[in-house]
């Protein structure tokens, strides 16, 4: 089994420590007024205040809007696939309750499946095989159990 | 409110793709062209504010233009570069320190979407390897939210596209000039859903530059002076939605459009029923459908019966992207600001030829929005 390692250290709990390999962002909450930032951050964006803690974010929120990666993002900076084998992804801001919403990519590519409102947790997925061999992994949110959205998302 | 600063040269090199030319190259055209609309020598410039994104210091431009020894400052920032050339010049002659001058955007794009320079931007490297870093997955997901909370259609935002390639197709300075379908919009590839090829706009070239004057001293050199009642530039506030944001906040603000807009009614003693024409930032159709309402001229959701009922078109009752808007012309980003300017520089004194709109309008408006989240505004009156 190939090695994996994180796209970046301290945007995501690593190594996975949850009891089915989960894992969770880690942001900052502003000491003075209790604003949550994502990723971390020394200073807020809404009291100007310049304290902050860094804690765990929730796993579940609610799909605040989304769309579809249609074409490859320009490499560099895209570390996936350009070629013939990209795939098109989801990206979506998943609101995480009384915290911040947060971007990302979703696992779902359908726009189908998706819609405003439903319910995402953070997983972890690959995301490119480094020149070492490994998996780099990234953070992602995706539909909670199957979906049987029959609407659509118009 | 007086009349402080006038507009009494317009220039512009054509946008679109231009491969024997540089970006600067296209600077310097526009900058001759508004010399001679204007009747005026480079030396005659007591100063420039110039700027573009990806196509050099704008500064470096008297080494053809001529080397004069004027104040020449950059300006660099982000899709408001033109807009803040223009503030910067506007308070230089409003404050005193010289009578004639001159503001100029250009700039040359690599072909596809933008290549955002994370770092530049204040981002992580990992969010443009997640394939987070682009400027059109924002507005894929800002118009989606919006599409949900106000019942836009996506027949509406083909409607805006195929408004813009007709605009443009009548403009001889635009760089799409072939009409497309509503059919065609909607057919057309899905780049980040619910938007299509055609309803986005392309990075591309060209310049664009504007001679200002003292109001006072305007009717030196042209008998149609038009006069800049506002400029303003603001950046977003907590809780804005913006392009390239790895998170946003739970609470809602409206955004930089809804105050630079606010403050630039109050500058120019007008309100949003005073304009008779705008141009709008369409980085996409969505945007320009957005923007009408973020800019105090229509209640969130009037645009779909607005758009539907050909409101905007050149005839209607508002006319927005006369020129075709970012749509047509493509956004060449230091140019871009400014060419909306242009465009209404035209249309109030009576220039604008077959897409001129009709009964003389008085007074017209320009919205720029653009990374970081930064809006720019300004009022025009003859």
């Amino acid at each position: 089994m190939p090695n994996q390692i994180p796209v970046a250290d301290g945007l995501f709990s690593w190594p996975p420590t949850g009891a089915n390999g989960e894992s969770h962002l880690i942001g900052s909450r502003c000491v003075t007024c209790g604003n949550h930032m994502f990723p971390t951050q020394s200073g807020c964006p809404k009291c100007t205040g310049n304290e902050t803690d860094t804690v765990a974010l929730g796993r579940r929120g609610t799909l605040w809007t989304w769309t579809v990666q249609g074409f490859p993002p320009k490499a560099p900076p895209y570390a996936g696939r350009t070629d013939a084998g990209f795939e098109p992804f989801g990206v979506g801001y998943v609101e995480l309750p009384g915290e911040v919403k947060v971007e990302a990519r979703l696992t779902e590519a359908d726009p189908a499946k998706l819609r405003i409102g439903m319910e995402m947790e953070l997983v972890l997925v690959p995301l490119y095989v480094d020149a070492g061999g490994n998996d780099v992994m990234t953070f992602a949110f995706q539909p909670v159990g199957e979906t049987h959205d029959q609407n659509g998302a118009e | 409110m007086g009349d402080d600063v006038a507009i009494v040269g317009i220039g512009m090199h054509e946008f679109g793709r231009h491969d024997d030319l540089t970006g600067m190259e296209q600077g310097v055209i526009a900058v001759r062209r508004s010399l001679a609309d204007a009747g005026l020598k480079w030396q005659d410039m007591q100063f420039a504010f110039g700027g573009s994104q990806a196509a050099g210091a704008a500064d470096t431009m008297v080494s053809s233009l001529g080397l004069t020894g004027l104040q020449f400052i950059n300006v660099a920032n982000g899709c408001a570069t033109g807009g803040s050339s223009l503030f910067s010049a506007y308070n230089t002659i409003k404050a005193g320190v010289f009578d004639l001058g001159i503001a100029i955007g250009f700039d040359k794009h690599e072909r596809g979407a933008f290549r955002v320079n994370t770092k530049g931007a204040g981002l992580g490297d990992w969010y443009g390897a997640n394939g987070l870093a682009l400027t059109t997955q924002f507005f894929g997901m800002k118009i989606n939210r919006y599409m949900h909370d106000f019942g836009i259609t996506r027949n509406t935002l083909a409607k805006v596209s195929a408004k813009a390639f007709r605009n443009g197709a009548d403009n001889p300075m635009a760089w799409r000039r072939k009409p497309l379908s509503e059919e065609d919009v909607l057919e057309s590839t899905m780049l980040s859903y619910p938007l299509t090829q055609y309803m986005f706009c392309s990075p591309g070239e060209g310049g664009v530059a504007l001679i200002l004057a003292r109001a006072d001293k305007a009717h030196q050199y042209t008998d149609r002076p038009i006069f800049l009642k506002a400029t303003v530039v603001r950046s977003r506030r907590f809780g804005s939605f913006e392009v390239l944001a790895p998170s946003i906040a739970l609470e809602h603000n409206a955004g930089p459009t809804v105050d630079a807009s606010r403050a630039a009614f109050e500058m120019a003693g007008m309100g949003p029923d005073d304009i008779d024409l705008a141009q709008l930032q369409d980085t996409e159709a969505g945007a320009e459908v957005m923007h009408m309402a973020e800019n105090g001229f229509c209640e969130h959701g009037e645009q779909e019966r607005m758009i539907q009922n050909g409101e905007t078109e050149i005839g209607g009752r508002f006319p927005v992207n006369t020129d075709g808007g970012c749509l047509a012309n493509g956004e060449p980003i230091g140019a871009s600001g400014l060419r909306q300017v242009y465009e209404n520089v035209l249309q109030l004194r009576g220039d604008a030829g077959v897409r001129q709109v009709p009964n003389r309008p008085k007074t017209a408006y320009t919205h720029v929005y653009g990374a970081p989240g930064i809006s720019g505004v300004t009022i025009l009156s003859r």
